[in-house]
């Protein structure tokens, strides 16, 4: 199998911030990896990066087998980007917007305009597409992106929060047409915040922050490295804490967690069904009221909070270099 | 699919390269940078029909110009010999209108590079130059129009053309051409400071003093000393002179100048066009690539 995307040690320093530090990646053909990451984490960075809108300080790069920064133009031939922010113009009709686009990629005009037309039909746009772009709701706008992404129809393609800003109809929509995209044979790279979009939508996933990889995988290998089951209880009253936190510690593995307002709980468990039992027989012996009490098992938002939780609070390369750490 | 252990940070997969996907052929060079800036030019210009007010403003300001200069300063300048004063105003006035057009082009181009849409164009396999092509050619058209709304005013309030329709057209081809290549400066200073009440100001600080210390709006014979000399060499009166020659506005009796931008004004005008081209078309596109990166 060959990697239609490869990036090698990509460094990308701005004055005081690193934005990439180190960053490996390759998502082989066909395949779609999840650049998963929290604000300023990089992603955006590696993105364009590997769009060739952005030169790296120092690593290599290859998209669709050429090297971004040998033939930068080859790239653009072979890719469609749709960025963080709808790149369309809001002058332009999305039918305007579509066939410029076609155009510009070389397909000429009867070409361009069959294109165009086909594009909106396949993102629900046919009734909009001779309006200017600019009386587009945010997600027709989105759609509009990705469609002029598609317009030559590239062998890879880079999303960058593709679904951010969309309500939740719109995003499952989003879904369904990323999945077509990747039926059809495309390689994608898409960034997102999401955990659960990673967990729906990519066979692989890199979680990064500080601009280097701290964790990579399917996404049933990350929430495996999360350790297994947690039980999640809910106190009716925060006076209540210190008795349930005794509670859970007797069958936690690890520290019983706490949130800030003292009443919700949770504790990795290794006994299922029977840590639960436990807890739950604790509390009616000492009687503590709660309001919710339940057996979970981990999502990407644990495995998430497991490895930069702590990032935003200390010295945050400590706290990555000690993530990695404890993923060995 | 994965060839990683779980949870390793180190190396990706490293798998083989791809042979590069096959690619439609793109024509090189010069003939892209045309029909890509093109295709672009046809955007920019999409807005005006879409926003028309635009248009409004850019045709109001030039007839404001000639109905004011020939009326208010009409009377109180007096040009040496018969030729009336609002006959000599209108090739100054022509000058500076399409001088003060290449504005458009540099606050046009600063609001595009704010926009997302900049992106989309930068990871096309377009020309590098065309999105500039496109916003120099787009104001071609702007400037076109405008000189069709002054010319029209112009006849109106007195303005006559003397010499032949071909001398004319040249005249107006020479102001286009001049109005282009001031076109590349600011799509320059566009790139160099991408906001939009930037570039207005800026433009206005060497704009104004071109226009003005030039024989636009006052006869050569008013400036001594240091200042007749700029005036005499400045290339917007170099453009002023000769669209008056082409138009048949000199007056017979005025003395001709003692330079050879005076002598030669088309020959010199066209020596800045094309002295302004070479230096800022690679200068702007050079900074076009390399403005986000
Ligand atoms: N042009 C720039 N100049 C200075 N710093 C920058 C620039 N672009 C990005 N950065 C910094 O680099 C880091 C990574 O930014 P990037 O946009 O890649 O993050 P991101 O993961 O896309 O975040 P988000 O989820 O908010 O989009 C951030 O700390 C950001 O402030
Ligand atoms: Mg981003």
């Amino acid at each position: 199998m060959v990697d239609m995307i490869q990036a090698h040690g990509l460094v990308k320093r701005y004055k005081e911030v690193t934005a990439l530090a180190g960053l490996d990646l390759a998502v082989p053909e066909g395949q779609v990896l999840a650049l998963l990451g929290p604000n300023g984490a990089g992603k955006t960075t590696a993105v364009r990066v590997l769009t060739t809108l952005l030169k790296p300080d120092e690593g290599t790069a290859h998209v669709a087998g050429v090297d971004v920064r040998a033939d930068p133009d080859g790239v653009r031939a072979r890719i469609g980007l749709s960025g963080q922010y709808a790149a369309v113009d809001e002058h332009l009709t999305g039918f305007e917007n579509l066939e410029m686009v076609g155009r510009l990629y070389g397909l000429g005009r009867s070409r361009s305009r069959a294109r165009a037309r086909e594009l909106l039909e396949r993102f629900d746009l046919v009734d909009a597409g001779d309006r200017p772009s600019k009386t587009y709701s945010g997600g027709m706008r989105r759609r509009l992106d990705l469609a002029g992404s598609l317009v030559a129809a590239p062998p890879v393609l880079i999303l960058d929060e593709p679904t951010t800003g969309l309500d939740p109809r719109s995003r499952v929509g989003m879904w369904d047409v990323i999945r077509e995209l990747v039926r059809d044979g495309a390689t994608l790279l898409l960034t997102t915040q999401y955990l659960e979009e990673a967990d729906r939508l990519a066979d692989d996933i890199v979680v990064i922050d500080h601009g280097r990889a701290i964790a990579r995988g399917t996404a049933d290998e990350l929430k495996s490295q999360t350790g297994g089951e947690r039980v999640e209880v809910v106190l009716a009253h925060a006076s209540d804490r210190e008795a349930a936190v005794r509670l859970l510690g007797a069958v936690a593995v690890g520290e019983v967690g706490t949130a800030e307002n003292g009443r919700d709980l949770t504790a990795a468990v290794d006994g299922g069904v029977r840590s639960l039992r436990h807890v739950l027989e604790g509390l009616e012996a000492e009687g503590l009221e709660v309001l919710d009490i339940g057996l979970r098992r981990p999502t990407l938002d644990d495995v998430f909070l497991s490895l930069t939780g702590h990032a935003a609070e200390k010295d945050t390369d400590e706290n990555t270099d000690a993530a990695e750490e404890a993923l060995r | 699919m994965s060839t990683t252990t779980p949870g390793t940070t180190g190396e990706a997969h490293t798998g083989r390269l791809p042979e590069p996907t096959p690619v439609p052929e793109r024509p090189n060079g010069l003939v892209r940078a045309l029909t890509d800036g093109w295709i672009v030019a046809k955007r920019n210009l999409v807005k005006i029909k879409r926003v028309p007010e635009v248009l409004v403003f850019v045709l109001i300001s030039p007839i404001m110009f000639v109905l004011l200069f020939a009326f208010v300063f009409g009377g109180a300048i007096d040009p040496e010999g018969a030729v009336g004063y609002r006959e000599f105003l209108i090739g100054g006035i022509f000058a500076q209108t399409v001088v003060f057009g290449a504005t458009f082009t540099g606050a046009g181009l600063a609001e595009d590079m704010q926009k997302g849409i900049i992106d989309r164009f930068r990871s096309l396999p377009m020309s590098h130059a065309a999105v500039l092509v496109g916003r120099t050619t787009s104001d071609v058209v702007y400037n076109l129009l405008s000189l069709i709304i002054m010319a029209l005013t112009g006849l109106l309030v007195g303005w006559r053309i003397r010499e032949g329709a071909f001398d004319a057209l040249l005249g107006f081809a020479l102001l286009l051409l001049f109005a282009y290549a001031i076109s590349w400066v600011m799509a320059y200073v566009g790139l160099l400071v991408p906001s939009v009440e930037v570039i207005n100001n800026a433009s206005f600080i060497v704009i104004m003093p071109l226009t003005f210390v030039s024989n636009a709006f006052v006869p050569l014979s008013s400036f001594d000393g240091v200042l007749r000399q700029f005036v005499l060499w400045n290339p917007v009166s170099a453009l002023t002179q000769a669209s008056r020659e082409l138009f048949g506005n000199v007056d017979p009796s005025t003395p001709v100048p003692d330079a050879w931008s005076m002598q030669h004004p088309a020959l010199y005008t066209l020596g800045w066009v094309v002295l302004i081209l070479a230096v800022f078309v690679p200068l702007s596109t050079r900074q076009f690539a390399r403005a986000s990166a």
